[in-house]
């Protein structure tokens, strides 16, 4: 994802002489297009997210357009005051774009893990949270929050993620994106996970359980229309997410379900539990521990299907 | 541009209205208001190229009251300054007005950034300075911050980058007054050498007498200065500046002043 987002905001800077782009002191070869067509517009800051948030804003107050690019545990969490404050008091269109989000860095433990930054990120007013499915998903989601009048955090994944779409979907902010359509379950993936939805919905299906797939990318604002359907519509609506299940896709979801009609779907949240990782180990071995994978996504769902007759 | 009587005049005029606000509000931070006061009334009546008139042109000088406690100066400075109406100043911190006790994003003409958290003004300012060469617009851009402030890290994050960019439209001034919250801010934490450490960093870094007028006139307008580098102004000020009971006495950073001590204050200020 990390070099779609490259490719793409080079594109952008191309078209639109507001934007700049702000570097944690990462992505080193990444940007060297950028860096060449745009040297002026291109700053590293160092390590020192507090003062790059903060930089960002005061450029946007001025009519630019910042993008700030780090890791996203450190592009987040270390600076959440600055964003909180700067960025979403004053609703500045800065784009705090966060690479590595969820489990992408999970080798290198807790330090570099963000399986909390949607949770915090999206209670603050005016922030607008967007986690793209795969690299299409990716470049429609970097037009559309440099078209946002606000603040915008973009959590993308590392690299090498297979793309779910064949070709650039229809991007909107706030409206989820229909992967296959089913009867019975609703996955409902952000970020990251999309290939992990499809792959779930496979397996469900190899079952007679007739899955439907959403990419529901924007975290908040939540799609309140297709919520309100899958929840009248399904038996079963999943969230799968690389973050807790505190406060994430499935915690929203779980709030959007306490605040409306009774539904007639069941909720099941699948994401990172509410822990540091035990040790040593790669995205995928963390994924397994967290029951992201198939086996245990259709497992539960399995679980639920059954008790929600058996309560009827 | 105002005559020196003049800037001391309004100096004092500002003082008198911060006392009436404090009292009228219950709103502390008091000392920290009045030890700033005449950087400000030096930078917006002799050295910021604004125009009250225009206070969204692109081409203004830019002034961050990073103090954001201190926002009861910057009303009534920019009241005087004539962004607003100074009869609009009885609206602080009263339910449901428009000026809180710290700033809200454009609660008036003229506030440039809502600030009351330190450490967070440098950098925004740092941000203006670059969005000035970027849009090939030329203006400069004034942080003032407390000494208090420079406890946060994120202050010496920004000190890092302003001269690394080069930023000689970027003026730090920080209101020496020796005092935070709870204790002197030589002591809390290791301050000194102050002028040193901001040298140190690469800034071109002075002195001044921060209540003395044609000093801060003079450095608050030499700006670039022709070093190439962003411009750090320690002025020593003292707490609580201009009324003789709160000078230097700490507790004026909470205390709001009675009736009897509002009158004592605004008799020494020579107001009627």
């Amino acid at each position: 994802m990390r070099d779609a987002f490259a490719k793409e905001l080079t594109d952008l800077a191309g078209q639109d002489d507001r934007i700049v782009l702000l570097s944690g002191d990462i992505g080193n070869r990444m940007f060297d297009d950028f860096k060449g067509r745009f040297p002026d517009r291109f700053f590293n800051c160092g390590v020192a997210e507090a003062n790059m948030t903060s930089v960002a804003a005061g450029m946007a107050m001025c009519g630019l357009r910042p993008v700030t690019y780090t890791i996203a545990s450190f592009n987040t969490v270390r600076c959440l005051e600055q964003i909180r404050l700067d960025v979403c008091y004053h609703r500045l269109p800065v784009l705090i774009a966060g690479v590595g989000g969820g489990l992408s860095y999970a080798e290198n433990c807790a330090s570099h893990l963000s399986c909390e930054d949607i949770a915090m990120l999206r209670v603050i007013p005016n922030m607008t949270v967007i986690c793209p499915g795969d690299v299409h998903e990716v470049r429609g989601a970097l037009r559309a929050a440099l078209l946002h009048d606000g603040p915008v955090y973009l959590r993308l994944g590392k690299k090498g993620e297979p793309a779910v779409h064949s070709s650039e979907p229809p991007f909107v902010i706030g409206k989820g994106i229909v992967i296959r359509q089913g009867q019975e379950v609703c996955l409902l993936s952000t970020g990251n996970v999309l290939p992990l939805a499809v792959r779930s919905a496979d397996a469900l299906e190899a079952l007679g359980i007739s899955t439907q797939v959403v990419s529901c990318h924007t975290v908040k604002p939540l799609d309140h229309d297709l919520l309100a359907e899958a929840f009248s519509r399904f038996r079963l609506v999943a969230t799968l997410e690389e973050h807790s299940v505190l406060g994430g896709l499935g915690g929203s979801v779980a709030e959007w379900v306490t605040d409306h009609e009774p539904s007639r779907a069941v909720l099941l949240r699948c994401g990172t539990a509410d822990a540091f990782p035990p040790g040593a180990g790669h995205q995928e071995y963390m994924r397994q521990i967290h029951g992201l994978v198939p086996g245990d996504i259709v497992r539960r769902v399995q679980q639920l299907l059954k008790a929600s007759v058996s309560a009827r | 541009m105002l005559s020196h009587d003049e800037l001391t005049a309004t100096a004092r005029r500002i003082r008198g209205l911060l006392v009436q606000m404090s009292h009228r509000a219950g709103a502390p931070h008091l000392g920290s208001s009045l030890s700033c006061v005449d950087i400000l009334v030096a930078s917006y009546f002799a050295a910021l190229r604004i125009d009250p008139q225009r206070p969204d042109a692109v081409d203004r000088d830019r002034f961050i009251l990073s103090k954001g406690h201190a926002v009861t100066t910057l009303y009534a400075t920019l009241a005087l300054r004539g962004f607003f109406p100074v009869e609009q100043l009885v609206d602080f911190g009263v339910a449901g007005g428009h000026l809180p006790e710290h700033p809200s994003p454009g609660c008036v003409p003229g506030l440039e950034a809502a600030t009351g958290s330190l450490g967070h003004g440098l950098s925004l300012g740092i941000g203006m300075a670059l969005a000035s060469r970027i849009l090939g617009v030329s203006y400069r851009v004034y942080v003032t911050l407390s000494d208090g402030e420079c406890n946060e890290g994120s202050v010496w994050e920004a000190a890092l980058m302003a001269p690394a960019k080069g930023l000689e439209n970027l003026v730090v001034i920080v209101d020496f007054n020796k005092w935070q919250a709870t204790g002197r801010s030589t002591e809390v934490l290791a301050l000194q050498p102050l002028r040193e450490k901001w040298e140190a960093f690469g800034w071109s870094a002075l002195e001044v007498d921060g209540h003395d007028m044609d000093e801060l006139a003079s450095a608050l307008t030499r700006v670039p200065d022709g070093s190439r580098k962003p411009v750090a102004i320690i002025a020593h000020t003292v707490k609580g500046k201009g009324i003789s009971f709160m000078e230097d006495d700490n507790n004026w950073h909470y205390r709001i002043p009675n009736l009897s001590e509002v009158e004592a204050a605004l008799r020494e200020l020579g107001h009627p």
